[in-house]
């Protein structure tokens, strides 16, 4: 079945710039927090993240204390000999951390980069049963 | 002939002069470079030269089948679809901020292309066009003879 996209709408080609505040970065590069969607499944919650110039040797992703940290490093573009003529966006590096519940089993997520694009995998914890010994006495 | 300081022109020169200096200087202290408004999505990058052009999108998780680009003359159409993630039933949306839908950007670039030689390549979510400068529409050199 064909869905009639509608056309993307103008402000969402602009990225968005990490403001100033916060822990400074020590590249001395613009960062921009990526733009993500975030669905959940039965089964897992996943992050999709758009990190255009990043390839899947350039993502950093650390998870400490709850707290996910994607980080997408892009290189720099020059080609040789042109001159930039017209500038809609600059290049810079992403940064973005989100904040896990405890219902996500941090053991066991997944990456993925293609095209750009991130993909997350963040399986929830299995509710396991256990049976309890009763020990007599 | 002595300029008259009511004359509008000569004033309005002046401001001009004094806006381009104010401009200047701030630009100084403004590290962020000048980003002209995106005319659309995506967002577009040109570098020139005089003999061809470099057009860079950011254009992350695109198929290339849902990719159109077209060139005729000066004119640079790209067009295409980024499709939405599908759901299952059950499955819901907590964040939803990545665009999806149709674009179409149209750019006129400064002279005319050899169409044959255009170059795509889509690499880590960028495109990257290389449209080279037509051989007919390259400048040509005039000798000057001296009269005799």
């Amino acid at each position: 079945m064909t869905q009639t996209t509608q056309e993307i709408q103008l402000q969402e080609a602009e990225k968005q710039e990490i403001a100033e505040g916060g822990a400074e970065r020590t590249r001395a590069r613009r960062a921009f927090i990526p733009r993500a969607d975030i669905y959940e499944t039965d089964d897992a919650v996943v992050v999709i993240a758009d990190m255009p110039g990043v390839t899947a040797d350039a993502v950093d992703i650390t998870l400490e204390q709850n707290v996910l940290t994607i980080n997408g490093y892009v290189g720099e573009y020059r080609p040789e000999g042109y001159a930039p003529a017209y500038a809609e966006y600059s290049v810079g590096d992403y940064e973005r951390s989100f904040s896990l519940s405890n219902q996500i089993d941090q053991d066991k997520i997944e990456a993925r980069m293609t095209d750009g694009v991130l993909r997350l995998h963040l399986p929830k914890v299995q509710p396991t049963t256990r049976k309890i010994a009763i020990s007599a006495g | 002939m002595l300029s008259n300081p009511f004359d509008m022109r000569f004033g309005l020169r002046e401001v001009e002069r004094l806006r381009r200096e104010m401009n200047s200087l701030f630009e100084q202290f403004d590290r962020s470079p000048r980003l002209a408004a995106a005319g659309g999505y995506p967002a577009m990058n040109v570098w020139a030269n005089a003999d061809g052009v470099l057009v860079t999108a950011e254009l992350p998780g695109v198929k290339l089948e849902d990719l159109d680009i077209a060139v005729q003359g000066d004119t640079l159409t790209l067009q295409g679809v980024r499709e939405p993630e599908t759901l299952e039933d059950g499955e819901r949306y907590h964040r939803r901020e990545r665009p999806t839908g149709r674009f179409q950007r149209v750019f006129q670039l400064p002279y005319e292309i050899e169409v044959t030689k255009v170059e795509a390549t889509y690499e880590a979510g960028v495109l990257h066009i290389s449209l080279p400068r037509a051989e007919a529409d390259k400048p040509r050199k005039i000798q000057v003879r001296a009269a005799k």
